[in-house]
């Protein structure tokens, strides 16, 4: 079977995307242990910084924002390339990694900043049940990113087309998970101190 | 031969989504701020938080409009991860609450 073709399994549903929603469920339970590992530990530090004290909350406010509206450029990306405006696609592809890319770079600064605080991964427990935590979702942040980039320059190349919308549908379920995760981490993380 | 996938929603239900989730985010924050929530701030943190992750999930991954094994696939794992999360918060402080005596 040629790259980019269908293939259904007995249930009719695509076997590349069937994969991917279990994929996704692993990563469910990878995210679940580390929240879970976040808040057993969470107020048990015995030295600082302590989270109410080094977290900003309008700052990951706008982080929370850029990858929400990535999301948005994200579905809007696949659109474009379902009805086969390529043109479209390119953009909204590149402004879902740019997007991406600005929230890592959010990321590395607040990081930076907290351990100019004086938070370190070893400082206390709160710092290594955040930095793991954040960390994870950061990691998966830069693969969603330069797998966004990728199909972007495919596209640039004339070899991304309408054809390969499960591709991009699948890139797509990839990087809304990453948002969701976010969703998650803003609340549990930031906003409940 | 040409990659199938399911039915989706309009461009304007992406947008209406987008301003919703917005503007849930908007009320997260104003209700971290404002003193008078402090007492319900967790439960009203976690059901916007929910509303938002099920409106990402249903509508921009496709959820509502797919196929239902996804949502299995999805869901089963996701209930696991929840399981897990809430039972080890309760064996932590059940642990802790035997050893203190509270």
């Amino acid at each position: 079977m040629t790259h980019g073709s269908t293939h259904a399994t007995s249930m009719g549903v695509d076997n590349r995307k069937m994969a991917f929603w279990a994929f996704i469920g692993s990563e469910c339970l990878l995210f679940g242990s580390l929240i879970a590992t976040y808040l057993v530990y969470k107020g048990r530090s015995l030295v600082g910084p302590y989270p109410h004290e080094i977290l900003n909350i309008p700052f990951t406010s706008f982080s929370t924002f850029d990858l929400l509206m990535s999301s948005l450029a994200m579905v809007l990306a696949l659109a474009a390339v379902q009805r086969g405006d390529m043109k479209q696609g390119k953009l909204w592809l590149f402004v879902t990694a740019l997007l991406g890319l600005i929230f890592l770079g959010g990321q590395f600064w607040e990081f930076s900043h907290f351990v100019h605080e004086g938070l370190g991964l070893t400082t206390n427990l709160f710092g290594s049940t955040f930095y793991v935590l954040t960390g994870t979702h950061g990691a998966h942040v830069t693969v969603g990113v330069i797998w966004l980039l990728t199909l972007w320059i495919q596209a640039l190349r004339g070899k991304l087309g309408p054809q390969n919308a499960l591709t991009v549908e699948i890139t797509g379920l990839y990087w809304h998970f990453v948002d969701v995760v976010w969703i998650v981490i803003f609340t549990v993380v930031y906003l409940i101190q | 031969m040409t990659e199938q996938t399911g039915a989706h929603a309009t461009t304007g239900t992406y947008l209406r989504i987008a301003a919703i989730l917005v503007m849930i985010t908007l009320i997260e924050v104003g209700v971290f701020y404002v003193p008078a929530f402090q007492s319900v701030l967790v439960p009203v943190l976690l059901v916007l938080s929910a509303v938002k992750f099920t409106l990402v999930v249903m509508f921009y991954m496709h959820l509502k409009f797919d196929n239902r094994f996804f949502a299995f696939l999805f869901g089963g794992p996701l209930l696991l991860g929840f399981a897990v999360v809430v039972s080890l918060l309760l064996i932590f402080y059940g642990a802790i609450r035997l050893r203190t005596g509270m």
